[in-house]
């Protein structure tokens, strides 16, 4: 009807965003995978105009032993954070779901909002040897390991583990928040005069009841965890000899201090596969939330 | 089933006493863990306040001196912190506003228009939801380079300014809206654009404002972007600007400085959390599910 007589309007509403897109989004992830396949570095005047390569920025990837560490690194990175946030969220979500403890989800969800420039800095305080409070708290506890967690190539990664994990939990602590209100009461409240035990109501009822956020919160915190590198800037910037470098912070390095573009592409398209992977992933889980709007 | 029968019987005796208890241990932990996590704002707070650098050395910052805003000042004396709140200032809006335009054009055509190739078209503007633009920051780069864009504040919003997120955000809650509002308002003889601003946003007042505070949140605080793409004091934001304060020898250990600096950076937005909580976490929460 009425509608009809502007055929074009929907798409003119539709294309600033779009131009933005294409321009930011598409064409970059395209011109990266184009670029990944030339010789392009900067510092080396041969190489300054790309000159076709193949795959050869690939094989020189993963020939080299730094960038298998850093591949290891991130994994260990993700494998690690992702599981405890998720555990964790969930369960300070059961643990402070009632209406008295708002004020203490504040507290645990307050470092979301926090610049992790600024996040970082104050733990770099935290871990300082000696007489940081890190270790002067673990120390309560009989603590007497090696204490300089930043300059110690085998724990500088799990450093940057604690500080996302501080970070990140409250963040997903909402999201299971929300999936706890929407628990249906009245099977709790049949459960409670039954009288099932918090272990069997936990495992039976609870877990199951959730499966859908707990699918969401991990796929978003994989994502988030591949895409957050400011801690390591700040903190280490990916030392003691490259033991808590990131996928980000090395393709960061690859392109703007050794100046190879076409690797840098490289690594650009690795990551956006994996992050590919997990977002397409969540979508599928998630489709049956988006189907019922 | 069957094994809630079996517990039953055993738990049901249960005396209501321990669970008081139980209780009252639960809160009492949960006063613990919070106040643990709050530890590093608590004592950067505290840190910042105290003037000399001994008591940090000795690990005690919580009793003795007096507090003195001094840190504070000595920090925006050593690097220009008022021009890179003014840079982060211009930042936000910069992004926001054109972000809240954009995708709200965008959201009301994908809701209230049927056209051809709207699948297609939503499922491209989707793709920056699968690729974050920090992924894409080498070819990115060029492209502001190309565009003339280096090292300008604009430089560090352009990409944002058509977001994904926002479009899928905002068409969710327009789906939201009876179609019949906007029909009876065609038929008058009302403008798209009337529709638009004065049925279509007023209902979807919470997920604009989820919208806003995500955006503002994340641009306030992102640093490998704009680190990127500023050379100068000129257009650099608070975050690279701490980032380079902290790594300036000088500033090395004073604990004292780098809190009040640190703090510099993030009160704003402590600040504003604090007075809207609520808001920030209900933002947060519908972001991430609707």
């Amino acid at each position: 009807m009425i509608r009809k007589s502007h055929p074009l309007l929907p798409y003119l509403l539709i294309l600033p965003t779009l131009v933005f897109v294409l321009i930011f989004t598409v064409y970059p992830s395209i011109s990266s995978i184009v670029g990944s396949l030339y010789q392009h570095r900067l510092n080396i005047p041969k190489y300054r105009d790309p000159q076709f390569f193949g795959l050869g920025n690939y094989r020189d990837l993963f020939e080299s032993q730094q960038f298998r560490l850093i591949m290891s690194n991130t994994v260990r990175y993700v494998v690690v954070l992702v599981p405890a946030m998720v555990v964790a969220s969930l369960f300070l979500a059961l643990w402070l779901r009632k209406k008295r403890f708002a004020r203490l989800r504040v507290a645990i969800f307050h470092p979301t909002i926090l610049p992790m420039v600024s996040a970082a800095t104050i733990w770099l305080f935290f871990f300082t040897p000696d007489y940081g409070l890190f270790n002067s708290f673990l120390r309560l506890f009989g603590y007497s390991g090696p204490e300089n967690w930043i300059g110690n190539p085998d724990m500088a990664l799990w450093a940057m583990v604690i500080v996302a994990f501080w970070k990140d939990t409250g963040f997903y602590m909402i999201f299971y928040l929300a999936g706890v209100q929407n628990l249906p009461k009245d099977v709790y409240e049949a459960l409670e005069i039954e009288g099932a035990g918090p272990v069997i109501t936990f495992f039976r009822f609870t877990l199951p009841l959730l499966r859908r956020t707990t699918l969401f919160v991990t796929t978003v915190a994989v994502i988030g965890a591949f895409r957050t590198v400011d801690h390591v800037f700040v903190m280490t910037q990916g030392g003691p000899s490259e033991r808590s470098s990131l996928l980000l912070y090395h393709l960061w390095q690859v392109r703007f201090e050794s100046l190879n573009v076409g690797q840098a592409s490289a690594i650009t398209v690795i990551l956006i596969l994996v992050l590919l992977m997990f977002t397409i992933a969540n979508f599928i889980f998630s489709e049956g939330r988006s189907k019922d709007v | 089933m069957s094994d809630i029968h079996a517990v039953s019987s055993g738990s049901k005796k249960q005396p209501r006493v321990s669970a008081r208890v139980l209780r009252w241990i639960a809160a009492a932990l949960g006063l613990c863990l919070a106040l643990l996590w709050s530890m590093p704002l608590i004592w950067s707070l505290i840190a910042s306040l105290r003037p000399a650098s001994e008591p940090f050395a000795r690990g005690q910052i919580w009793f003795g001196s007096a507090l003195s805003l001094g840190n504070y000042l000595r920090a925006f004396s050593l690097a220009p912190f008022a021009l890179y709140f003014r840079n982060t200032l211009i930042l936000v809006v910069m992004v926001l506003a054109v972000q809240l335009v954009t995708s709200s054009l965008a959201a009301f055509a994908f809701s209230f228009y049927r056209f051809r190739g709207e699948r297609i078209l939503f499922t491209l503007i989707l793709t920056q939801m699968m690729i974050p633009t920090v992924a894409l920051l080498v070819p990115n780069f060029q492209t502001i380079r190309v565009l003339g864009l280096y090292d300008h504040i604009a430089a560090m919003a352009v990409p944002f300014w058509g977001s994904a997120f926002g479009v899928f955000l905002l068409r969710q809650s327009f789906l939201g809206i009876p179609r019949d509002y906007g029909d009876a308002a065609l038929v008058d003889g009302c403008s798209w654009y009337r529709i638009l601003w004065h049925i279509y946003l007023p209902m979807a007042t919470p997920a604009v404002i989820a919208f806003s505070i995500s955006s503002i949140n994340w641009h306030w605080n992102s640093l490998l972007w704009p680190l990127i793409i500023t050379r100068s004091d000129a257009s650099r934001p608070l975050t690279v600007g701490l980032a380079r304060f902290t790594q300036l020898g000088e500033i090395g250990a004073q604990w004292g400085l780098m809190s009040a600096a640190t703090l510099i950076v993030a009160l704003p937005l402590v600040v504003l959390f604090l007075i809207f909580q609520k808001r920030f976490m209900e933002g947060y929460m519908s972001s991430g599910l609707k």
